[in-house]
């Protein structure tokens, strides 16, 4: 009994003169992951941003549990992780500063996971140490330990929206987050997600080519 | 609510802390200007006590309009500025936390440090009080209206010219106020009136400002 968490319909957006997408309609299910895929510049980006509500320049609607995202936007977005291109954390802050003010800000992390997600990326240790002495990897990190931060109720209504989670990651730290991905999707979860790389997860994957839905 | 303003004005608190030199230079600036305005115009006592307030009081502006280009700026470079709109917590708090300790870090230590320069420019000693209380009102009003600017200019390249432009001419009315509230108390009149109405200035922007704040910034992050 799959239950429907987002659904896209009509969805057209141009930038600078070029069609990204149009007639775009996909529907996604609680539980999946959707890997979106395509050359660079063929809209990736926008797209993510668009359904994270940040960008507005588009046509079509959006609808998360059958609402419209910008009739309830402060209830999507208590639903809602989005990673994007940014590191998202401040240099002059330590890690567990940062964090700190993430859970605050965001109310679906939860604080006091906070040490165990630092563990989780890696970076048990370094939760004293100012993020502008970290590498630009273990930055990354920081930011990735949002997702060990997930409050495990609601763990259905949540999406994450991940804008190539894995740049600056090695391998070891690809694996352990795929596999968090998987756990987190078998749990009920649903991930949007963009790389380049193969991806190796054991939930279901929806799939979706940019590359077909625009102008060349 | 208050929850998420306390975290983000705690966060930007700190941050100016471990950057003195973001928060030092607009300090230095009404310092200067209040040290070069003697030797560049006339050292004597009696000329400069009749400018002191004028002066005091455009310096404090410039001196806040040269800190508001960065006010939004390290937030919407980083990141962590969309992610402070992705918060389901209310974006009027975070834009109030926001001017809040823009203010704490600029108004508040401009007016402090008033009273020194205002011995240095001759200024009567009976006018100081106003001077500072002006100040502390009016300097609030100016982070709360110029953060609106900023906000709006916080996506493009070269934003600082435009925030100028933009908050001058809402500036000037609390600049003629101030000043003018300072200037009678050197002649001893009352000052009430002018202290009221830039309270009320004040109050008006606590209110508006915040708004117009978050949807400055909804447009900036979404081009």
């Amino acid at each position: 009994m799959a239950v429907l968490l987002l659904e896209v319909k009509d969805l057209y957006c141009e930038r600078d003169d070029k069609v990204l997408f149009e007639n775009l309609s996909f529907q996604l299910q609680q539980g999946t992951v959707l890997h979106l895929g395509g050359s660079n510049g063929s809209g990736k980006t926008s797209l993510l941003r668009i359904l994270c509500g940040l960008y507005h320049d588009y046509e079509g609607q959006i609808e998360f549990f059958g609402q419209k995202i910008d009739d309830e936007l402060a209830y999507y977005h208590s639903s809602l992780l989005y990673f994007g291109h940014q590191v998202s954390v401040k240099l002059g802050l330590t890690a567990l500063e940062n964090l700190t003010w993430y859970a605050r800000i965001q109310p679906q992390l939860d604080a006091s996971l906070i040490s165990k997600a630092l563990t989780e990326v890696g970076l048990a240790g370094y939760e004293q140490v100012l993020c502008q002495n970290l590498s630009a990897g273990q930055r990354r990190r920081v930011n990735l330990a949002r997702l060990y931060m997930q409050k495990t109720t609601d763990v259905s209504h949540s999406l994450w929206i991940l804008d190539e989670p894995f740049t600056a990651i090695d391998k070891q730290g690809v694996a352990a987050l795929e596999q968090h991905i998987s756990a987190f999707s078998a749990s009920g979860g649903t991930v949007i997600l963009t790389t380049h790389q193969q991806l190796e997860l054991n939930s279901k994957i929806q799939r979706l080519n940019l590359d077909d839905w625009g102008t060349k | 609510m208050m929850r998420v303003f306390w975290a983000e004005l705690s966060r930007d608190l700190l941050l100016a802390f471990r950057h003195k030199g973001d928060f030092l230079n607009p300090l230095i600036f009404f310092l200067m200007v209040a040290v070069l305005f003697p030797l560049g115009v006339s050292p004597a006592a009696d000329f400069l006590a009749q400018i002191a307030p004028g002066v005091l009081w455009v310096s404090a502006l410039l001196a806040t309009l040269l800190s508001l280009d960065n006010l939004f700026k390290s937030d919407f470079d980083d990141g962590t500025l969309e992610q402070l709109l992705l918060s389901p917590e209310s974006t009027y708090m975070i834009a109030l936390a926001k001017a809040c300790a823009h203010w704490i870090t600029t108004g508040l230590p401009l007016a402090l440090m008033a009273p020194l320069l205002a011995v240095m420019l001759f200024l009567p000693a009976q006018a100081i009080v106003t001077l500072v209380i002006s100040l502390l009102i009016g300097t609030a009003t100016l982070s709360l209206v110029g953060a609106i600017a900023s906000a709006l200019t916080v996506g493009l390249k070269k934003g600082g010219v435009l925030i100028s432009l933009l908050v001058i001419p809402l500036y000037i009315p609390v600049l003629i106020f101030g000043a003018s509230a300072v200037q009678s108390a050197v002649d001893g009149l009352p000052v009430t009136a002018y202290l009221a109405i830039l309270g009320a200035m004040f109050a008006l922007s606590l209110v508006l400002a915040p708004f117009a704040i978050a949807a400055s910034l909804r447009v900036s992050v979404s081009s």
